[in-house]
């Protein structure tokens, strides 16, 4: 029954399955969701999403399969009242479309086959299929007025409901990856995982056991040692705007790969250059900026720090005070490259622009110099290479 | 709305899931609950800490009737602690020590969690509380259990099957990526961060006698906070009902929370919603700059 609304999720890139399926109709068999969008709504969301950086794509997927039923089941509720209507459809209709209703047999009459379509819709939602196929009988869309009409009294129905909740769009902001094509990249970056061995003591050291218990005269003495787990921390700088834009999308891709790998890291977007300020949210990057100092206090030097960019530029952003093309920076981005990879002694540069074409400009040897060549192509090999690099 | 449904257990009808005096569950908390409840899945729980990700298992417990176990997960927890463990030290010193106990292994054998809660003559609702804080293979290794509901002893060869089938509330703080793999066996719910209504009826919930103006100052206040951009921990449901707590047991008149215009000062006993120096330090830079402002 709801196969097209599943092909539409894994369309949009939702990990749905035949499972996830099935426990959705026996969801709906035991009666979970009882004859209420809104609860179907719940359950489905329950159901078929695992994870809450797909709600905002469920959300958009569920808006689009079930458009219009909320309609009917709005319609359905209680018969209008018809001076209402009436009002309504002065309000909506040209004199022109009124004087083509009297000649379709006058508005009363109009009325009243509207009425009775309401009683019909009312008897069958009584019937049990209160919320599915009565879309199609909308009594405005029948006599081809001004599909406003239908909206209208979807607004004004018993729910009092401005918007719909899966239209509200609340999880946007947690939709935060680009995951098709970046199996290449996952690849490559679980080669940062570092195996470093602290932690709490789990793992016999069975040299240091048998040692001990001989010297305890034969009674057990167990000796346990730290277990390997992954500790890599990392910073991520994103160059956003300008002339990234065109590699933004492979700098999102980067990202999305990398949110799975690590237990610590951060993401923070610049434009260009490095100064002193850069933000978290890219729609909100004029009042909501964050101190590059900050970010030094904060992230202890033990953060591996990566910059993303095409360091395309006028050189003068990189050398001078004053350089950058969208403030006035009091120091010069070399400055600041140099305070953040002072601080973090494990820094590289991945650049989007094809390693053969780097000697073409010259603020891209500069970053180059200034990185001490640690820059390296966005590419699996180029992202090998810089993970050798960091890890060592 | 539709009228809540009476949820099943196998053969046993409880009564269904719903908000209760001390707990307000928004509708689809509700309908996740019931529905893995009905459909005996297990329930993933994320959201911001303090929403009452934790508190959700008790409270479905206490609405259930069912007891509650619960199994609370560090980062050296592994899958099997929750099964049984076989207890070889001690076997090996009972050995040594010549003890008869020895000779059955059985002896030896410690249940886990997940053990007594097959075990039960009832279901149960069992917490697996912070899942994320485990090893990364954690739960892949309680694939089957969760999914069948049973496990094998090696060493008593022994299969212990679940008698009813536990309600399983699990809870994460999204410090790991879970497989998915076990994604597939979970309902999944994400606990929002609840609006300005609902934030009244917790409070109403939890201190019933809590005078109107304080309240509705304190939730202006609380509001304003979550408010001011580069925060590092937001407070969440549970700091501002400790909050409440302390202005009510200093008994502060509704005004000192008023602020004179909209800017934003400093909380009276601000401890208890702002964890840590930075935060700290943002709110007194924010206060400065209003103060400066006005001049």
């Amino acid at each position: 029954m709801f196969a097209p609304f599943l092909l539409a999720l894994r369309g949009a890139g939702l990990p749905v399955s035949v499972t996830e399926y099935l426990a959705l109709m026996g969801a709906m068999h035991a009666g979970v969701a009882e004859w209420s969008v809104e609860d179907f709504y719940f359950l489905a969301r329950a159901v078929l999403v695992k994870d809450e950086r797909h709600l905002d794509r469920f959300d958009r997927v569920f808006a689009e399969s079930f458009k219009g039923l909320e309609a009917a089941e709005g319609l359905t509720a209680r018969a209008l009242p018809a001076e209402w209507l009436r009002k309504l459809a002065e309000k909506l209709l040209s004199p022109e479309e009124m004087a083509r209703i009297e000649a379709l047999g006058g508005f009363e009459a109009l009325m009243q086959r509207l009425a009775e379509l309401l009683a019909e819709q009312k008897e069958r939602h009584q019937g049990g299929s209160k919320w599915i196929g009565t879309a199609g009988t909308s009594p405005f869309g029948a006599y081809g007025y001004n599909p406003e009409g239908v909206r209208i009294g979807q607004d004004k129905s018993r729910h009092k409901r401005a918007v719909k909740v899966w239209d509200r769009r609340e999880f946007r902001d947690l939709d935060g990856d680009a995951e098709l094509g970046t199996r290449n990249f996952r690849l490559a970056l679980r080669r940062l995982r570092r195996f470093a061995r602290q932690g709490a003591p789990v793992e016999l050291d069975i040299p240091d056991t048998i040692r001990s218990t001989a010297n305890n005269a034969g009674m057990l003495d167990l000796k346990l040692v730290p277990e390997r787990h992954n500790a890599v921390k990392i910073l991520l700088f994103l160059d956003v705007g300008g002339s990234m834009d065109e590699h933004v999308r492979l700098s999102e891709e980067l990202f999305s790969a990398c949110r799975g790998e690590f237990k610590h890291l951060e993401h923070f977007y610049f434009h260009n250059f490095p100064y002193e300020r850069v933000w978290k949210e890219n729609r909100r990057r004029h009042d909501r900026v964050i101190p590059t100092e900050e970010v030094l206090r904060t992230y202890g030097a033990d953060y591996r720090l990566i910059f993303v960019g095409d360091a395309a530029m006028s050189p003068y952003e990189i050398t001078m005070a004053g350089g950058s093309v969208e403030h006035w920076n009091a120091e010069s981005g070399r400055a600041w490259l140099e305070r953040l990879t002072g601080h973090y002694r494990r820094s590289a540069w991945l650049n989007p622009t094809p390693e053969s074409q780097w000697g073409y400009t010259q603020s891209i040897a500069m970053t180059r110099q200034l990185m001490e060549r640690r820059m390296f192509p966005l590419t699996p090999d180029g992202i090998e290479a810089m993970t050798r690099e960091l890890g060592r | 709305m539709g009228h809540l449904p009476a949820a099943t257990i196998g053969d046993l009808h409880v009564a269904a899931f719903a908000s209760t005096e001390t707990y307000i569950a928004s509708r689809d908390l509700e309908v996740a609950v019931n529905a893995a409840v009905t459909l005996q899945r297990p329930l993933l729980v994320k959201g911001e800490p303090g929403t009452g990700k934790t508190m959700l298992a008790h409270e479905v417990s206490a609405a259930l009737g069912l007891p509650l176990i619960e199994w609370h997960i560090k980062s050296t927890t592994k899958a099997q602690q929750g099964l049984y463990e076989y207890d070889a030290v001690s076997r090996l010193r009972d050995g040594q020590l010549g003890d008869p106990r020895v000779h059955d292994i059985g002896n030896y054998i410690v249940r886990g969690k997940l053990w007594d809660a097959f075990a039960a003559d009832q279901p149960v609702v069992v917490l697996i509380d912070e899942v994320d804080k485990a090893d990364i293979e954690f739960p892949n290794d309680l694939l089957l259990e969760l999914d069948r509901m049973r496990f094998f002893v090696y060493e008593t060869r022994q299969d212990v099957v679940a008698k009813h089938r536990p309600v399983v509330i699990i809870t994460s703080n999204n410090e790991k990526e879970l497989p998915d793999a076990f994604l597939r066996r979970c309902f999944f719910h994400y606990i929002r961060f609840p609006d300005r209504a609902t934030m009244e009826r917790i409070v109403a919930a939890h201190y019933p006698d809590l005078r109107q103006d304080l309240a509705r100052e304190a939730l202006n206040v609380f509001f304003q906070i979550r408010d001011v951009p580069g925060l590092k921990k937001k407070p969440a449901t549970s700091e501002l009902l400790d909050w409440l707590k302390l202005l009510m047991v200093d008994d502060l008149p509704a005004e000192v929370l008023r602020s004179k215009e909209t800017h934003v000062v400093i909380p009276p006993l601000h401890g208890a919603l702002l964890k840590n120096e930075q935060d700290v330090h943002l709110f007194e830079r924010i206060a400065f700059l209003a103060r400066r402002g006005e001049r």
